[in-house]
């Protein structure tokens, strides 16, 4: 095979807000051969966009190509002149960004998008691309591809736009498509479909790929090789089969640890039915304007029950827009409830969380999922944690001080990051201060909201298990919601699977690996495995997909 | 759609009547609590108090506030606005004139200095962090700065006084010819495009910007369109909001607020014209004034606020 890109010893530079220079990427070396798809994967930070972008020439505000060379069918993308540059965008190198939604501008049609490069580069007569246009959508295995290019993109679903992006690549016909995290933002079942029409598309045309992920599932299912990355350096490569069977380099090994089922203690099952920690009783929340039957406009949560025991975990997972947030606001009292019961501890708890007594605040925390805007940027971590010693035990000065130092020590924080800001910490990080922000009100239940789905998987990793250590110790229980089957699976003694509003299933560890509802099922059988067959060989069943399937 | 659309224009354009109405009773209200009286002063300090008096009979100012206000307003929905009490002209025929000199004076201002402040206010966002850039927004900002009667002042001192170039005060009947036209508008017209174009300037480099962080414009980037192309075709449709925004605040500047450029080059408009009749308490004359200035502003806002929604499909 012949070498589409060869990429030598490739250095980029940032220049901090400081002024500081600071090289992110440290010397790569990377060949792709025509028509092969090879993933760049490793964690935030690592450099994998960058690395990508350079392919087309292109880095991010502040960076800049520093060093080496980024050879693309013979030419030097890292040497050219932009206006050189511009012109092999889109046709010799196409991008799918991360987001397409965001990706897609708001005030124009999806078709004048798409069509857009053939327009800029002048490779087509408008009817002509409009026609190619159809032809792909349909390649991607869109709904109505004759009129989808009408709408504009507020008016299409998050799934549906990740393959009009694919689209809006393919239409220039390149040599090698850049995919940066093209499925992160779907759920599940959403993602399976998106990444069978990337693969029949690419593989058809025969187009070579860059696949950037911090998924190795995912990764596995599309990619011919596996480059791994971390801080800007290349840390292994070979081919899929064999990076997944005999990973040599230790961050490749922690990162394919994380997808190993670990064996946790759970606890037993109490002997004898003690009274549950909390009982919610159909339970009906949602948006909108209160109707005549005292109900909202909008239900995202229809009638669900659930109850959580004293020390266990219950587990909450569904697709994105299936109520479970709804669902934990509405259980701490953040968005109050339009009718059922909310008893906690024995007690019957008001809808609105300003109702209720300090205890009943105090005893039920919450932690949100993005610690970047649920932590204040301007105060320093020990204020960010004192303020709850302050306000639930009226702590002051040198106790909570000490206290401060404890609740950082739990967390398996170093001391010394007290006086920092957020802004100052790492993803990781900052889930940690945001979680002991929830510990310094000494609670027994706690509502994680996908705490962990903003982190890479081996921070994730370390968090779940930093919970688990935690509710040892503190003898807490868990409400853990989140769209990942696998990490509710590694901390939670029960789960429960929430469709449009609705619990369809409640599952306990023993039956977890056979669901009975279609809709979850389905659901589970949608999570990627590790093994790179996996995607060809799944057969979901065309009836399940239709009623319950993403898009 | 089209009918929501329609919808909400009624809608805007309903809120816009209301905000007048209001508008209109608090002007009404706030000329009323203007110290002095009208008979009195319009009589002068000899007067006798019966003839004092009788003029008070005979102008309503005698009858409850609320009933002067209904009299007026229902005269000035059938477009007649009462009789000045200074001089017992209609008030329409006084402004007629006036209003005339003030659209002049605005519109040849907006002509230059829209294009003028959009253009540059758009190179800034894009050339942002340049030489270029930094010079624009030192002069924007000195411009925003300095009062505008020390830039008309200086103007005159300059091109009136020492270099003789142009006339330092206006007169509108002594124009025969374009050159006396150009003479005469030269230095207003350029003072107050210093005053308006700094904030459009600002408003505008702003919110392009912001849009130029989009997603969707390095997409356009990786799609090899030219720089043009992306600011044209990306950016601008998408920052169209916020700028006819700003336009129309600083355009509705023109019709009120140009009452110091107005008098510094003796330029008859409405805003002087509204001063007069402060001093001389003429409320109807006062509350016509008040009236169009915000019925200016209305339209103005009220079209910048139809040009958002149309340019969103997201309202559309």
């Amino acid at each position: 095979m012949t070498k589409l890109v060869d990429i030598r010893n490739l250095r980029v530079e940032a220049t901090t807000d400081a002024g500081r220079r600071i090289e992110i990427i440290k010397g790569v070396d990377l060949d792709i051969a025509k028509g092969e798809i090879v993933a760049l994967i490793g964690e935030s930070g690592s450099g994998k966009t960058t690395i990508a972008l350079t392919l087309m020439g292109h880095t991010r505000p502040g960076c800049r190509i520093s060093g080496g060379t980024v050879l693309v069918d013979g030419k030097d993308m890292a040497a050219l002149p932009e206006r050189e540059r511009a012109a092999l965008r889109g046709c010799e190198v196409a991008y799918v960004p991360q987001s397409a939604a965001a990706a897609f501008n708001p005030s124009q049609t999806i078709m004048d998008q798409v069509i857009e490069v053939t327009q800029i580069h002048g490779s087509m007569p408008r009817d002509k691309a409009r026609q190619r246009a159809i032809e792909l959508f349909k390649a991607l295995s869109l709904p109505s591809p004759d009129t989808i290019g009408g709408r504009y993109p507020h008016q299409v679903s998050g799934g549906q736009l990740q393959r009009l992006a694919a689209a809006m690549a393919l239409i220039g016909d390149p040599k090698l498509v850049i995919f940066d995290e093209p499925t992160t933002a779907l759920d599940v079942t959403t993602q399976i479909d998106v990444l069978k029409a990337f693969k029949s598309v690419m593989k058809s045309g025969g187009i070579a790929g860059v696949y950037v992920s911090h998924d190795l599932a995912v990764v596995a299912q599309i990619a011919d090789r596996i480059v791994v990355l971390k801080g800007g350096e290349v840390q292994e490569e070979g081919r899929t089969q064999a990076i997944l069977a005999t990973p040599a380099h230790p961050y490749t090994q922690e990162l394919l640890a994380a997808f190993e089922p670990k064996e946790t203690q759970f606890a037993a099952a109490p002997a004898e039915k003690a009274r549950p920690l909390l009982e919610v009783e159909n339970v009906i929340s949602g948006y909108g304007v209160v109707q005549s039957d005292g109900l909202p406009l909008v239900k995202a949560v229809r009638s669900v029950n659930l109850s959580v025991e004293k020390g266990r975990n219950l587990g909450i997972i569904g697709e994105s827009g299936c109520g479970k947030s709804t669902l934990a606001r509405s259980i701490a009292g953040i968005l109050p409830a339009s009718a059922g019961n909310i008893i906690f501890n024995g007690h019957e708890l008001d809808y609105a969380a300003r109702r209720r007594t300090h205890d009943q605040l105090r005893e039920m925390q919450i932690v949100f999922q993005y610690a970047d805007t649920a932590l204040n940027p301007a105060k320093p971590i020990e204020e960010i944690l004192g303020r709850p010693l302050t306000f639930y035990h009226g702590l002051k000065g040198q106790a909570r001080s000490a206290r401060v130092d404890a609740l950082l020590d739990m967390v398996r924080l170093p001391k010394s990051l007290r006086h920092r800001h957020p802004s100052e910490l790492s993803g990781g990080q900052k889930q940690r201060v945001n979680f002991a922000r929830a510990l310094a009100a000494d609670p027994r239940l706690i509502i994680c909201d996908e705490i962990t789905s903003a982190l890479d998987t081996v921070v994730a990793g370390a968090v779940i298990e930093l919970l688990k250590e935690l509710q040892r110790e503190l003898d807490l229980s868990y409400i853990f919601i989140s769209h990942d089957l696998s990490v509710v699976e590694a901390i939670c003694d029960e789960v429960m699977v929430m469709y449009r509003g609705e619990k369809v299933e409640h599952l306990t560890r023993e039956d977890i690996a056979s669901p009975r509802h279609p809709y979850s099922k389905l659901l589970f059988a949608s999570v990627p495995k590790l093994d790179p067959t996996w995607l060809d060989n799944l057969v979901l069943e065309p009836e399940l997909v239709r009623q319950y399937g993403g898009a | 759609m089209n009918a929501d659309i329609a919808s909400m224009i009624g809608k805007r354009l309903g809120l816009s009547a209301l905000t007048l109405l209001i508008v209109s009773f608090a002007v009404f209200v706030a000329t009323n609590l203007l110290p002095g009286d009208t008979a009195t002063i319009l009589l002068g300090q000899a007067a006798t108090p019966e003839a004092v008096a009788g003029l008070r009979q005979a102008m309503h100012l005698d009858d409850p506030a609320v009933f002067r206000f209904l009299r007026w307003l229902a005269g000035a929905v059938t477009g007649d606005f009462g009789t000045s009490y200074a001089n017992n002209m209609p008030i329409a025929t006084l402004i007629a004139g006036r209003f005339v000199n003030t659209m002049e004076l605005a519109g040849l201002t907006a002509v230059i200095a829209v294009p003028l402040a959009l253009t540059l206010g758009i190179t800034a966002a894009v050339l942002r962090g340049t030489l270029y850039d930094r010079i624009v927004a030192v002069l924007t900002i000195g411009v925003i700065s300095v009062p505008e009667f020390v830039v008309a002042s200086t103007a005159v001192l300059l091109f009136a006084v020492y270099l003789k170039w142009l006339p330092a005060i206006s007169f509108v009947n002594e124009v025969h010819s374009l050159t006396d036209l150009l003479r005469m508008y030269a230095m207003p017209v350029v003072t107050l495009t210093f005053v308006v174009s700094a904030q459009i300037i600002r408003m505008t480099r702003a919110a392009v910007i912001e849009t130029l962080s989009m997603p969707y414009v390095e997409m356009a980037l990786l799609k090899g369109a030219s720089r043009s192309r992306i600011v044209l075709r990306h950016a601008l449709p998408n920052s169209l909001g916020p700028i006819v925004n700003a336009l129309a605040l600083s355009l509705s500047y023109l019709i009120g607020g140009v009452i110091i450029i107005e008098t510094i080059f003796n330029y008859p408009g409405i805003a002087k014209l509204m001063v007069d009749a402060v001093a001389t308490r003429d409320l109807p004359l006062i509350q016509t004034c008040a009236l169009i200035f915000c019925l200016g502003y209305l339209i103005l806002i009220t079209i910048a606020d139809i040009i958002a929604i149309l340019s969103n499909p997201r309202l559309r």
